[in-house]
């Protein structure tokens, strides 16, 4: 079921996969010479990236080395900051979302976002899931049922809250919290998804219930998630950015990066010895 | 060698306590002064003014005879005074703390903005009632009725209203907005869905306090122009009007003349601080109801 119409990259996606077999995976976010200051701070270094459609790509590093202000930029939630300067380019879909005049709200409903803290807003569950679709004009009551139900059932949640979705969302677990937030960035039926340390405040079993939801997620969505565990890199991704003091030290498959590291500095931080 | 001699210190230890308890006295009289003075004022105000309470007292009009004037133009003149004051200082002070928290640039014109707000709000009440006279009751000619008192009243209590809601809007965590943001929401619909419901309790109690500030005004509703003596009762905002503190004010200037004003006077002050002791009950409770969300 498509409730919004916004969805021409999903043709253009089939022809190319007609056309050209062998090289399907099609950019989502190409990112070109980015750099950005926190006032004087230089916080992202010459940034270049393609990421790739339907794959979940991780983004490690230690902290402060710009990981978490990368993905912030990729739907300008960065520019919250006051102090921000960008420069360079980051096409989304062919379009850079940099540009003069590109509206950020029409980029943020293709691109939903998970917080490092859960984050539902003081809200019944059902109130917190239908606030993206209402927001962007849809009131039909049967239609939203739907939407939430489906957001519900995507985030791997609806079993356990489905009796009780006029609930306030705060009396949730901070593990079910965390998949409220997921499922409400699903029902504004995104292109991609980013997930800013989506388990740093969840207890071990709460994780493991999130990876497996990225898992099962990327089959209709491209995710980009930062992580502080390498553990979870390794396990749930299939491309590992690296990136140390604002700069990108190496970005290849996740296997390669674990295993056959081209940089020393990789190497060093996966095996423990900074960070 | 140790540097700290335990008998010298035993030594001193009587002088060190000895200054703890004056320092405790000294506090404690300073606090008791104000609860004194408080407590002296309402029992003298209720002694004079509770048996002059009756219904007559609060229906009837105003009277030169003391045994027959009552308050109810008082009263409907406050009333109508709050029907200008509330929507004009909630519409124009939440507005503003709005444009300056959330649409503003933080910058050196926003903060100069910021710190005139709050200059604003030690400005005396006297000169915003010579602010009123000369714009709203001469220059657009309205006179000294509802409006004009209620417009200046309104600019006068402003600054509350303004500081209160900044302060609600400020505290509404940033990871509300950045979740609404994060699907797209533009600014106002984030504002509107996701701020002002957070921030509603603390914009009410400061609008509350705002209003319990202006019933109690007295000088700048002198300036207009209050005739001391008004016996039709008000009944729009284009009528003129006089408020209950108004009415304690020349009740006890004219004290001199007939003795019993003085009595008149002290069973207004009590009607009128039990309306100020409801309105602060309420913001009171709205505070604790809504405390600690997050």
């Amino acid at each position: 079921m498509t409730v919004m119409t916004d969805k021409k990259h999903t043709t253009e996606n089939l022809s190319m996969k007609a056309g050209n077999q062998e090289n399907a995976k099609k950019v989502v976010y190409d990112t070109k010479d980015l750099n950005l200051w926190y006032g004087e701070g230089h916080a992202l270094k010459n940034i270049n990236l393609a990421i790739n459609e339907n794959e979940v790509t991780a983004i490690i590093g230690p902290s402060g080395c710009g990981k978490s202000t990368y993905i912030k930029t990729l739907n300008r939630m960065v520019e919250l900051v006051p102090s921000v300067k960008i420069s360079g380019e980051i096409l989304y879909r062919g379009r850079n979302i940099l540009e003069k005049g590109y509206q950020v709200e029409d980029l943020r409903t293709s691109v939903g976002m998970v917080f490092q803290k859960p984050n539902p807003f003081p809200k019944s569950i059902y109130e917190n899931i239908a606030y993206g679709p209402k927001i962007h004009g849809i009131r039909d009551k049967k239609i939203l049922d739907e939407i939430v139900e489906k957001s519900l059932r995507g985030a791997a949640i609806w079993d356990e809250v489905k009796d009780r979705l006029n609930q306030n969302a705060y009396g949730l677990s901070g593990g079910q919290q965390q998949r409220i937030c997921i499922a409400r960035a699903l029902a504004i039926e995104p292109d991609v998804i980013l997930m800013d340390e989506p388990t740093s405040a969840l207890d071990p079993i709460s994780t493991l219930k999130v990876e497996e939801l990225v898992q099962e997620l990327k089959k209709d969505f491209s995710i980009i998630i930062v992580t502080h565990n390498m553990q979870q890199a390794a396990r749930i991704s299939d491309k590992t950015a690296f990136f140390l003091n604002g700069e990108v030290i190496e970005f290849a498959e996740t296997d390669k990066i674990f295993s056959n590291p081209s940089d020393k500095r990789t190497e060093d931080y996966i095996t423990g010895r900074f960070g | 060698m140790k540097y700290i001699d335990s008998t010298q210190v035993h030594k001193k230890m009587g002088t060190r306590l000895i200054a703890n308890t004056l320092a405790k006295t000294l506090f404690l009289l300073a606090t008791l002064f104000g609860l004194v003075v408080l407590i002296v004022l309402i029992y003298r105000v209720l002694k004079d003014g509770l048996p002059w309470i009756n219904m007559d007292f609060l229906t009837n009009r105003l009277s030169t005879d003391p045994g027959r004037a009552g308050i109810w133009g008082a009263i409907m003149g406050t009333f109508w005074l709050m029907l200008v004051v509330a929507p004009v200082t909630m519409i124009l002070g939440i507005g503003t703390a709005i444009y300056l928290e959330e649409y503003a640039k933080k910058g050196r014109v926003s903060s100069f903005i910021k710190t005139n707000i709050s200059n604003l709000a030690g400005v005396p009440s006297v000169v915003f009632g010579i602010l009123g006279l000369t714009v709203f009751a001469r220059a657009l000619d309205l006179g000294s009725v509802v409006l004009a008192g209620g417009l200046t009243m309104a600019l006068l209590v402003l600054p509350v209203v303004v500081v209160a809601s900044q302060e609600a809007i400020r505290a509404v965590p940033q990871f509300l907005r950045e979740a609404s943001y994060g699907m797209g929401a533009t600014k106002w619909q984030t504002i509107k869905n996701v701020v002002l419901p957070a921030a509603i309790p603390g914009i009410l109690t400061g609008v509350i306090l705002a209003l319990s500030r202006a019933i109690g005004e007295t000088a700048p509703l002198v300036v207009i122009g209050i005739p001391a003596l008004l016996i039709p009762i008000p009944d729009g905002i284009f009528d003129k009007f006089t408020i209950l503190p108004v009415q304690i004010y020349y009740w006890t200037i004219d004290s001199a003349l007939v003795a019993e004003y003085a009595n008149l006077a002290a069973a207004t002050i009590v009607i009128l601080l039990l309306v100020l002791f409801v309105m602060n009950s309420i913001a009171i409770l709205i505070r604790n109801k809504f405390q600690k969300r997050y």
